[in-house]
């Protein structure tokens, strides 16, 4: 059983129809005993970060999401709130990845919108994925390179597309809208 | 490198596809999910619904739509036609679009541009837009292009981007259905005045118009309907076209 966090976010559908597909069971819930007790969780979200993390803060989501020991995967805004801070809304994130995520300067069309590809290695979770593979993208904020950083994608600046750090994962991309290489991801995932 | 997008868009009516010239004459094509899993299989980047005839009794068999798609589909999608709250937005998006459009409701209500980029994020609010030559000057049109406004495409266009829309969809009234090609010239300058994506709509007749598009334009993406629906350009060829005359597109 997936376990995918019910909070003030888009996208929650997408997630669990894509593990329909794939035939997961999952659960959409804000219960943090449900999360805690999910052989694995998702952490999915489009949306705007400081109400979202004032939302799981109200939750004690926050806390729940530290206290995971299982594999989990954060996807999209997911990514972002999994690092220190962003600078949508000024806000304090759960600092799990140790970097900051950032405004896109306007060199290029904001938001970085479409399908791209990302400079990976072919193990864990990106096992199958070669660079020349394409990802659905659509964000306005990009996670600076760090040490847990295992994805990066080239838009205007690299940022981290692919992060990994114990058992926390995250992609900035939309593996559940990504067409067979997104599945390939998710299903990496599942068999972790 | 970021790529190109190719999607073909779905005109819907009572639960059905349709396509006419010019918004008119419109006549059925198909079953929007099997054409929609046909595209995703072919390799369409993402794909459009638009209900062109939206009224209050179709909203539900627009929704069943729309979350029959998102249970069957993994690519996004974007749904639009006679939206104009943001009750209706929400319910869009909890059945799994990921973008609304909006068009007529935006012109007469611009604060909902703000409103639903303010609740839901930019990045869910297309803002389509229809722009047809009067006396030579490109100006909006609404309610599926049958009102003239007084707005100037342009002006409209930085509008929309400086009250959070998160892409437009420019669709020029005076190409669509003609398979002429594209707008090259209205699309190249509204691309080059604002700094979110535009995708490109109407007149797409041959894959060197795509290449046209792409080649001469900043766009982001370009958009078809009846081309693709009569298999008069499959998806694969025109990628494969595209690919050679060097424009960044994603290969399956």
């Amino acid at each position: 059983m997936i376990a995918i966090i019910k909070y003030n976010a888009g996208n929650i559908t997408s997630v669990q129809n894509a593990l329909n597909r794939l035939q997961e069971e999952s659960i959409v819930t804000d219960d943090p005993s449900i999360i805690l007790k999910a052989d694995k969780v998702i952490f999915p979200g489009v949306g705007e970060a400081s109400s979202a993390m004032r939302y799981l803060k109200e939750r004690d989501l926050d806390k729940t999401i530290l206290k995971i020991t299982q594999p989990m995967l954060g996807i999209c805004l997911g990514l972002q709130l999994m690092c220190n801070k962003t600078e949508e809304g000024d806000t304090e994130c759960l600092g799990i990845f140790d970097t900051a995520v950032k405004l896109f300067p306007p060199i290029h069309k904001v938001p970085h919108m479409g399908w791209n590809n990302l400079n990976t290695t072919d193990d864990g979770i990106m096992n199958g994925i070669q660079s020349r593979d394409d990802f659905y993208f659509v964000h306005s904020y990009y996670a600076e390179l760090c040490e847990d950083t295992i994805g990066i994608c080239d838009y205007i600046q690299p940022f981290s597309a692919v992060m990994q750090k114990d058992n926390y994962f995250a992609t900035q991309f939309h593996p559940e809208k990504s067409a067979d290489t997104g599945t390939i991801i998710l299903k990496n995932f599942i068999n972790l | 490198m970021l790529k190109k997008r190719l999607i073909p868009c779905l005109d819907i009516k009572e639960g059905r596809t349709v396509k006419g010239i010019k918004f008119e004459n419109l006549r059925d094509v198909g079953d929007p999910v099997s054409l929609a899993k046909r595209y995703v299989t072919q390799g369409a980047d993402e794909l459009v619904f638009l209900d062109i005839t939206a009224t209050i009794e179709n909203r539900k068999t627009l929704l069943q739509l729309v979350s029959q798609v998102a249970q069957e589909i993994n690519i996004p999608f974007t749904v639009g036609g006679g939206i104009s709250s943001l009750d209706q937005v929400e319910a869009l998006l909890s059945a799994g679009a990921d973008k609304i459009s909006i068009n007529s409701a935006a012109v007469s209500t611009p604060q909902l541009i703000n409103d639903i980029a303010q609740e839901f994020g930019s990045q869910f609010v297309t803002v389509a837009i229809d722009t047809k030559s009067v006396n030579e000057i490109p100006l909006v049109h609404t309610h599926g292009g049958r009102q003239p406004t007084q707005q100037e495409t342009t002006i409209w266009c930085s509008e929309v981007e400086s009250r959070g829309a998160g892409e437009i969809l420019l669709t020029s009234m005076d190409h669509d259905g003609t398979k002429t090609g594209f707008a090259i010239d209205i699309t190249a300058q509204i691309c080059n005045s604002i700094n979110i994506p535009v995708i490109a709509s109407g007149g797409a007749g041959s894959a060197q118009h795509f290449s046209d598009l792409f080649q001469q334009t900043n766009v982001s993406a370009g958009l078809a309907a009846s081309i693709f629906h009569n298999n008069e350009i499959s998806i694969p060829s025109l990628k494969s076209y595209l690919s050679k005359n060097k424009i960044a597109i994603r290969c399956k």
